[in-house]
């Protein structure tokens, strides 16, 4: 391979070069939301995300202190402070009274406003204004100025949409679903996969048959007539329609013809000879199983964790059908999906709780990254 | 939350502990009642044979329940409500076959549904195997791979988060804050509402589930060109083959059955997409598609199963071939076994 092509200097540069464009393609979207969680709601709006390590400007709008605060200097009355007040201090380089202009002066400029009136800001925030007779009213003069702030991460978004957005609930009921409906199936499915690879009986090829039909059978066939069962179950024993046991058992359904597929196939490879010897020595399958097969199998049971789990923790299609949208019960995705529709241009809430909702995956696919690649090549290279 | 945390886990230690207690307990029931060991002759024998007829339907048995509930029934019940009025009682015949082909939704559904199946399947398998091509010949190309790849643990929701930061617009004359407007007002172009370009904003959706899914072709295509043999290829380079003839020529054909493979993973992938399309758009601005449309009648007007099922079995129907080609693959695999 290493020496196919891309033996002169513009041919390797070139590579590295188209890699690097796929990347950053690739890597951007996801480090834009990262970025954009990080800061705070008004800069967010102010400038792209993009610009946030350098420092951002922007015009604001402010009001002098009235009348009360001048004192009298030189026969001058005189108004003096700081607009940032003891706020944290940014740099301004421009300041203007009217809304048309409101970048008329350069910092530290005396402006003439008429009648004898002067206002001076400078550059950090401090301004004097005097006038020769004196102010009026509890209002002071309005103040447009342009300030550049320098880059300021913080982490407040996260403290709002965890604990006043609902989405710290939503985390617990997405784990409250994901983790029995990943381990549930993977018992039900290494018992059947088991049979399937090494015990005879009749209907085997069927069933097999079955399965390899069931995995590509869209989940959209599934829905209406499970909520028709589970609505008559409700009914019936007088239970809720929606619950956790309710989905998990959903999950379980969608994820066996996988799981199955998966397990059989890794599980049909193991030696011949390992189950022989086993059973000359009287051992019962029961027996093979637990003791031969299960522990060998461990690669191949971790690979379909991962998958079951990244989809369970992924789906909402499942979750807005056998789940309720309340606090207790609706999922991080499904969750998600309503504060785009009620939170719609409050960048700073969305994409701080896109942020939380991919953390798990993120962080189950970077730790476990083999198995996950080890499931994939072993699931779709033979099957669909 | 407490009280969640511990019902979770209360619901996994039931789950869990169910599912050992049955495996146990019914080979155990199994082992008493034919017993095989401590018996003489042929009883022995007997209890033996009957317990290898048994005991393959006690493994595969709780899997076969739950795949006939959750799969095999509801496939012949959507078939049997496609035939029935909204509320799932009177036979209306083809009505509601009729009703979606004469529906200009769910027409403009079938459409865009091509037309993803035409461009996200054929993207995703170029661009991963270009992708898969180049970073095999660089020394920081497993960290390239980990980076394109990861998308592919993002939820399609999350991701339509995402993108549609990206494509966020905001009046003329203001900051733009989402990339790609920023972009083309830079290049001193018009800044657009992507999303509601009507027949284009199909395409800004594409491009989530392309970046979703290129990982994914990537990492398959990846290994199965590491499986072409050493030899081929070095023949190919002393022959004077310059490397988009080894590409083209010995590459391709190689792993033409794992390129069949990935195309037909992400084509039934497409088929279902939903997530992307109801949190963009829901379908406004002709962005319809089957999965969404099929949803969507689930709930409307109280729901309509006649209508919805219908939907469904549309796209089982699309699904078929498929599911039939995979099949017949899997029994001429047995039939070799």
């Amino acid at each position: 391979m290493a020496g196919a092509t891309g033996k002169s200097f513009v041919g390797r540069f070139g590579v590295h070069a188209a890699v690097l464009a796929f990347v950053i393609v690739w890597t951007i979207p996801t480090l834009g939301i990262l970025v954009s969680s990080l800061r705070d709601k008004d800069q967010i709006i102010a400038s792209g995300w993009w610009s946030s390590f350098s420092s951002s400007t922007q015009t604001e709008a402010g009001r002098l202190p009235g009348a009360a605060a001048q004192v009298e200097k030189d026969g001058k009355f005189v108004l003096e402070g700081n607009i940032f007040g003891d706020g944290p201090a940014r740099e301004i380089s421009a300041f203007g009274v009217k809304s048309a202009n409101p970048t008329q002066y350069g910092a530290g400029t005396v402006a003439d406003l008429g009648d004898g009136v002067t206002l001076q800001v400078n550059a950090d925030g401090s301004f004097v204004m005097t006038s020769p007779k004196a102010f009026e009213g509890d209002r002071g003069q309005r103040l447009y100025y342009a300030s550049s702030a320098p880059p300021k991460f913080t982490t407040d978004n996260y403290q709002t949409v965890l604990f006043s957005e609902g989405i710290g609930r939503s985390f617990m009921n997405s784990l409250t679903v994901t983790i029995p409906a990943t381990v549930i199936p993977i018992l039900i499915a290494a018992f059947a996969a088991y049979a399937l690879a090494w015990m005879r009986f009749p209907g085997r090829a069927l069933l097999i048959a079955v399965i390899i039909g069931l995995l590509v059978v869209p989940l959209q066939m599934s829905l209406i007539p499970l909520l028709k069962l589970y609505n008559g179950v409700g009914v019936f024993f007088g239970v809720p329609v929606k619950t956790y046991l309710g989905i998990w058992l959903a999950h379980t359904g969608f994820g066996l013809p996988f799981a199955i597929y998966l397990l059989r196939s890794y599980i049909a490879g193991l030696p011949r000879e390992l189950m022989e010897s086993a059973r000359i020595d009287g051992a019962s399958d029961f027996e093979i199983f637990v003791k031969i097969v299960l522990p060998l199998s461990f690669p191949v049971l971790a690979s379909f964790a991962i998958f079951q789990f990244l989809w369970v923790w992924n789906d909402l299609l499942v979750a807005m059908v056998f789940l309720g949208t309340e606090a207790d019960q609706i999922v991080l995705t499904a969750k998600l999906n309503a504060l785009l529709g009620s939170r719609g241009g409050d960048w700073e809430i969305l994409t701080t709780s896109a942020f939380v909702t991919i953390i798990v995956p993120l962080i189950v696919f970077f730790s476990l990254q083999r198995y996950f690649v080890r499931g994939l090549l072993a699931g779709s290279v033979k099957g669909g | 939350m407490a009280a969640q945390i511990f019902s979770a886990i209360f619901a996994i230690v039931v789950g869990v502990g169910g599912c050992v207690a049955y495996f146990w307990g019914a080979n155990t029931l199994l082992d008493l009642t034919f017993p095989a060991r401590g018996v003489k002759g042929a009883s022995a024998i007997d209890n033996l044979r009957r317990q290898s007829m048994i005991r393959p339907w006690l493994f595969v048995g709780p899997a076969v329940i739950i795949l006939g509930v959750y799969l095999a029934y509801p496939v012949v019940e959507t078939l049997r409500l496609s035939f029935l009025d909204k509320s799932g009682i009177h036979f209306v015949g083809l009505a509601n076959y009729q009703w979606a082909f004469g529906d200009r939704e769910f027409r403009n559904s079938i459409l865009n549904n091509l037309l993803w199946l035409a461009v996200v399947p054929a993207a995703c398998t170029f661009l991963g195997l270009v992708i898969a091509v180049l970073t095999d010949r660089i020394w920081w190309g497993t960290i390239a791979k980990s980076l394109i790849f990861l998308p592919l643990a993002i939820s399609f929701v999350g991701a339509s988060v995402i993108w549609k930061f990206i494509y966020e617009y905001r009046g003329e004359g203001q900051t733009q804050i989402g990339i790609l407007n920023a972009l083309i007002q830079g290049l001193g172009g018009q800044p657009q509402v992507w999303i509601s370009l009507p027949f284009w904003n199909n395409f800004f959706l594409m491009v989530i589930l392309i970046w979703i899914q290129t990982g994914f072709a990537m990492v398959i295509l990846s290994s199965a060109l590491r499986g072409i043999p050493e030899e081929t290829l070095e023949a190919a380079v002393i022959d004077g083959a310059n490397p988009f003839e080894i590409f083209w020529k010995i590459m391709i054909p190689q792993i033409w059955g794992t390129i069949a493979v990935v195309w037909t993973t992400i084509t039934i992938l497409v088929l279902k997409v939903f997530d992307i399309v109801l949190t963009m758009t829901n379908g406004q601005w002709n962005s319809q598609v089957l999965a969404n449309l099929m949803f969507d009648w689930m709930f409307r007007g109280g729901g309509d199963f006649g209508r919805g099922a219908t939907i469904a079995i549309i796209i089982m129907v699309a699904v078929l071939p498929i599911m039939i080609y995979n099949i017949r693959q899997a029994n001429k695999e047995m039939g070799g076994h």
